[in-house]
């Protein structure tokens, strides 16, 4: 367990606790507890139970016939579109949710900044049937208004976070000082493998569901259970963490993460942690982070509202540092183009989120291997923004 | 002895601590505003260091530290600033604030600047007690700098004797689980909350802080500890046109009998 999370919470340097005393209780009783819960076999056959009836996995190991012909190599997709809500994020909010139960909270915070998490917690509360607050920046509330709608309609608070520059960082803020102020009845499910520990290794335990079956499905159809190449776009990296999880420490297979570049990763207009970043503290862990030379944390774009995050997790701060994984950039029109070749090619429309993931062949040489994307989520929230980037 | 444990080896009650934003209203207030609180027989000052993500603060302390950052402050300067402020004041000063600026200053260039400056000691929420021991302990202890670390309601007995032992100063009791800057009047639960800790016999004095906004809570929360702090509603109270003024009427407030 190499490139797995340690005993005191850390990868590597990356990761830990830091977070001020009016969070330690609720961490704390997380981390005493969390490991023994998810492990129990009562948890697991629940939490297998509803990503099979509920979500509906295993998603499909789909070859893609078409665009595996057009770049020489032998490419999967991993069909984590296909789950309900349209992404892998409900995974974890499955995981969370069966959690917080365990753990007798009767309320649910969460953050979210594109809407797509914010949809998958209000869904779980909806079927568990607990209270839920969702903490949305004020101007994602604008851009995002359909995931919005369906918080709404699925019975979630969505409340609008006006402080710092309303986006996702200052939704998390907000949500961490509600956890503040309500330390005893509730769970804060965060949506991503960031936070503080045991945030980051929580988070890729439920979604390490993808690379469990990828080990099943992978070995059906190439008589070997792994792949040469496995890609995944990467904003804090809950996707990329779930289809990496069970490969960390074999060494035969290439993780790539694919972040994005915005407009350009010397503009001032992007979200390429990895490249932008330094090591830093926000959120409650040690990252790579995008910053100003006095600390300030500045406020990364990408045309994707789910990449626009100025840290990442932990974990990939350390596959990054430590050159386990290859982490690279693509900006907002080669993402965008890839995601309309995927639709002519392949008859799905991705998340321009996952749309990064596909950006990757003219960079790294993949001819004739065997390379698995995780398609991390369709495209239906997306359409507004392919109708007004309109190059198709 | 360092001027906090000065402090406090002379007043055992009634001690009142300001915590104001560095670089708000205005950059270069910060000599105006500890000169005034001196002036006004203040007994010990906390300066923010402001962050563009202070999770354990409400909108009034965030927002004076966008706009201080907005208007220039940073670390560097706010060193610049104090530098030369024992000319003007001897009052226990401590800087608080959020451990990413602090880290990309550099702890040992923070350290050293806060010695250069003569300050007396740190509050750093964020900062785990095994980074404080690893990076801080140490030269803390041999210069006599004062580390203050917050306890809460939800701080188990056993966690707040190992607090209080690596802790140096005086310990800092939030007064109820929440973040900065809100109202309260001290529930039962609170009372039984002062109570337990001063039953623990702590070798640190202690102040209360969060949700001291007035003479009436500043008065309560001197039953149950050494003294408060108040940082919202002074800071809500800072005029951009009279700042002297403004501070004085707000402590005299206080103070009043």
């Amino acid at each position: 367990m190499k490139y797995n999370v340690n005993s005191s919470g850390f990868y590597g340097d990356f990761g830990g606790a830091y977070i001020p005393e009016m969070l330690f209780s609720n961490i704390d009783e997380l981390n005493k507890n969390y490991l023994s819960i998810v492990e129990e076999d009562s948890f697991k056959k629940e939490f297998n139970y509803y990503l099979k009836k509920y979500v509906g996995r295993p998603t499909p190991l789909y070859y893609a016939n078409r665009l595996s012909e057009k770049y020489g190599s032998k490419i999967y997709l991993k069909r984590e579109d296909l789950c309900h809500t349209g992404a892998h994020k409900i995974n974890n909010t499955i995981g969370q949710i069966l959690l917080a139960k365990e753990l007798k909270k009767t309320k649910i915070i969460a953050e979210t900044g594109a809407g797509q998490h914010g949809v998958a917690t209000a869904t779980v509360c909806a079927l568990m049937g607990m209270e839920c607050v969702i903490y949305m920046g004020e101007i994602d509330i604008e851009r995002q208004r359909p995931n919005v709608e369906r918080m709404r309609i699925l019975g979630a608070d969505v409340r609008p976070a006006t402080s710092g520059s309303k986006t996702l960082k200052d939704a998390t803020n907000e949500a961490m000082r509600h956890w503040i102020n309500n330390p005893d009845d509730t769970h804060y499910i965060i949506g991503s493998v960031v936070g503080p520990h045991p945030y980051p290794d929580m988070v890729a335990r439920f979604q390490s569901v993808i690379s469990e079956e990828l080990l099943v499905q992978l070995n059906k159809v190439e008589g070997r259970d792994y792949p040469d190449f496995i890609i995944a776009c990467v904003g804090g990296g809950s996707n990329a963490a779930g289809i990496f999880y069970h490969y960390l420490d074999n060494s035969k297979v290439k993780l790539v993460g694919v972040e994005a570049a915005g407009l350009g990763i010397s503009t001032n207009k992007s979200a390429a942690t990895t490249k932008l970043g330094k090591k830093g503290v926000l959120h409650g862990s040690k990252t790579l982070l995008m910053q100003d030379e006095n600390g300030q944390v500045t406020e990364p774009y990408s045309i994707s509202a789910g990449l626009d995050y100025p840290g990442i997790g932990p974990l990939h701060a350390h596959l990054s540092d430590s050159n386990r994984g290859i982490y690279i950039s693509v900006e907002d029109d080669e993402a965008m183009n890839a995601g309309i070749e995927l639709s002519r090619l392949e008859g799905i429309i991705p998340a321009i989120e996952t749309a990064h993931a596909f950006s990757v062949f003219d960079k790294i040489d993949m001819k004739n291997k065997v390379v698995v994307i995780n398609l991390s989520g369709r495209g239906d929230k997306d359409l507004e923004t392919y109708i007004k980037w309109g190059k198709y | 002895m360092n001027r906090i444990n000065k402090l406090f080896k002379e007043k055992t009650d009634n001690i009142l601590s300001i915590y104001f934003t560095a670089g708000y209203p205005s950059l270069n207030d910060t000599e105006k505003i500890i000169k005034t609180l001196d002036e006004c027989g203040v007994d010990l000052i906390e300066i923010g260091m402001p962050f563009s993500d202070p999770i354990a603060d409400g909108p009034v302390i965030q927002d004076s530290s966008n706009i201080a950052i907005d208007n220039g402050m940073n670390l560097n300067v706010l060193f610049n600033q104090l530098y030369g402020i024992r000319k003007i004041t001897n009052i226990p000063i401590v800087l608080m604030g959020y451990i990413n600026p602090v880290y990309q200053f550099g702890y040992e260039k923070f350290i050293n600047r806060m010695m250069e400056c003569d300050l007396d000691g740190l509050i750093l929420p964020d900062l785990p007690l095994d980074d404080y021991k690893s990076n801080f302990k140490s030269i803390f202890d041999k210069e006599n700098l004062s580390f203050i670390s917050l306890i809460t309601p939800n701080t188990s007995n056993d966690r707040i004797k190992k607090i209080d032992e690596n802790s140096n100063g005086f310990i800092y009791m939030v007064s109820s689980s929440s973040i900065t800057g809100k109202k309260s009047t001290f529930s039962r639960d609170q009372i039984q909350y002062f109570n337990r800790i001063n039953n623990l016999n702590l070798k640190n004095p202690k102040l209360i802080g969060f949700g001291i906004s007035d003479k009436l809570s500043f008065e309560n929360a001197c039953d149950y500890a050494n003294g408060a702090i108040i940082g919202t509603s002074f800071i809500k109270n800072l005029s951009n046109i009279n700042i002297k003024d403004s501070i004085k009427n707000f402590i005299a407030n206080i103070r009043s009998l």
